[in-house]
């Protein structure tokens, strides 16, 4: 308990609040560095996922439905400090691109399958009546499978988000800045009041990113869908 | 000669060296996978065991159940090294410190997977216990609870799984089974150990999830007749796919 108590004294520190290594500074490159990921995971798995979905015609349809959902669960068996370590050993270390590469792989597959699982549930009567309406293949994608999707693509970029969060954590120990660095050099100094404190300052990240989901989610997805649950 | 071997060639480190694996595999490799296989397999096993009277109780209460969702999928979303390391306060740095988060994630996977596992089981099957006399007791353990299995095993899939690449994170603290390899990897800057422990980790948690699979299958031998109910099936693959969401 006296260690909570050391973690919370911690933050009070005055040097805690400002300069390269404070607390203001570690979180903004916490969330630049997330955002970044995220933002390339979504431009990579979005579109896969959307038009892998909407495809379900002609034999491949089959084939790829089984390795998108087969690939769900082969992702989560990737370690994440061994792929960081491994891409930063061969590539410079010290820059940013190795670590974004892991990053994005290990966030992909959540957003691939989710938006895939979301499009795929999508009832066949539906589509049906928007083609009978006369929209063509792109508009069913985008103004009838899209919206009634939008619950599970949300989940999906959810997963993902947390999942880069902590992965950015982990990413302190091959030389990322953002809140790991204090858990990694706390650990290093043998100072468990950094550590615990770095380690708080994650779990309000990423609970707080769940809740910027559920407000997301709220705002973007339509009543109709939402009451149907 | 390819330029692509002519640049492995020039490299003065190659990508794995195969007398280091030979040198160590016997105690170092050995001992790490042992490691590795207690720190990840009891958390499934504590975390089932609890889930299990849990999930029925929110199967039979269903007003108790968002509560659990919400509490269980905000669980799920703290990252393992932050939980690693609030524990070190309480439990030091001992297989506890790794096997208690891991339980918790597995616990958040498992508990909506039993709820959904219950939940598929068709009315008329139920009625049907009902009419030939199973009270309430019998009718869960004989007939709802083996219907649940597919479901189940889904999630424990993904517990599984997922807890057996968890694991090597806690080489940042000091306890993480293979992951220690990559921690080495990065100390010697030697790509060998840590070529090893991605390659032993992926293949661990492909072989226990065949495993699971298997032991699905002699369980639950009507489904190979393919009388599987559509619910069943639908609830499986939203197990894993979207485990750990509060859908």
């Amino acid at each position: 308990m006296n260690a909570i108590l050391g973690a919370l004294e911690w933050f009070t520190r005055a040097q805690q609040w400002s300069g390269p290594d404070g607390i203001p500074a570690r979180l903004l490159e916490h969330v630049w560095y997330s955002l970044l990921g995220f933002a390339i995971t979504v431009l990579i798995a979005l579109p896969a996922g959307l038009v892998l979905g909407h495809v379900r015609r002609g034999r491949l349809a089959g084939l790829t439905g089984f390795l998108v959902t087969s690939s769900a669960n082969a992702a989560r068996a990737l370690p994440t400090l061994g792929l960081l370590i491994l891409a930063v050993i061969l590539t410079s270390a010290g820059d940013l691109v190795p670590i974004l590469i892991p990053l994005v792989v290990l966030a992909v597959p959540a957003v691939l399958v989710n938006t895939y699982a979301g499009v795929r549930q999508v009832e066949p009567g539906l589509r049906d009546a928007a083609e009978g309406m006369g929209m063509r293949g792109p508009q069913v994608l985008l103004r009838v499978e899209l919206p009634v999707a939008m619950p599970l693509i949300l989940l999906g970029m959810r997963t993902a988000m947390i999942q880069i969060i902590s992965t950015a954590t982990i990413a302190a120990y091959v030389g990322l800045g953002g809140l790991g660095r204090y858990i990694v050099d706390g650990y290093a100094r043998q100072d468990y009041d950094s550590m615990a404190g770095g380690a708080i300052l994650v779990i309000v990240l990423a609970v707080a990113t769940q809740f910027v989901f559920a407000g997301v989610s709220r705002l973007t997805v339509s009543p109709g869908v939402r009451a149907r649950g | 000669m390819s330029p692509l071997t002519a640049v492995l060639a020039s490299e003065a480190e190659p990508l794995i060296r195969w007398d280091w694996i030979e040198r160590n595999l016997g105690d170092d490799i050995a001992e790490a996978l042992r490691e590795h296989l207690i720190l990840s397999f009891t958390p499934v096993l504590l975390g089932l065991v609890v889930a299990l009277p849990l999930g029925i109780a929110c199967a039979r209460w269903r007003r108790v159940y968002p509560a659990v969702l919400a509490a269980t999928s905000v669980l799920y979303a703290v990252p393992a090294i932050a939980l690693f390391v609030v524990l070190v306060a309480f439990t030091g740095l001992t297989y506890s410190t790794v096997i208690i988060p891991l339980a918790a994630y597995t616990l958040s996977v498992l508990v909506p997977s039993v709820v959904d596992g219950l939940h598929s089981v068709p009315a008329h099957v139920r009625q049907a216990a009902v009419a030939m006399g199973f009270g309430p007791l019998r009718r869960l353990v004989r007939v709802e609870l083996p219907l649940a299995i597919p479901v189940v095993m889904a999630g424990l899939r993904v517990a599984t799984v997922s807890n057996i690449s968890l694991v090597s994170v806690g080489s940042l603290i000091g306890i993480g089974g293979l992951g220690e390899l990559f921690t080495t990897g990065l100390k010697r800057d030697f790509p060998t150990p840590i070529v090893v422990g991605i390659v032993a980790i992926i293949a661990l948690a492909l072989v226990s999830d065949m495993l699971l699979l298997l032991i699905q299958r002699l369980l639950t031998p009507w489904e190979r007749a393919g009388s599987g109910g559509r619910k069943a099936r639908r609830a499986q693959e939203k197990t894993l796919v979207t485990a750990g969401g509060e859908r």
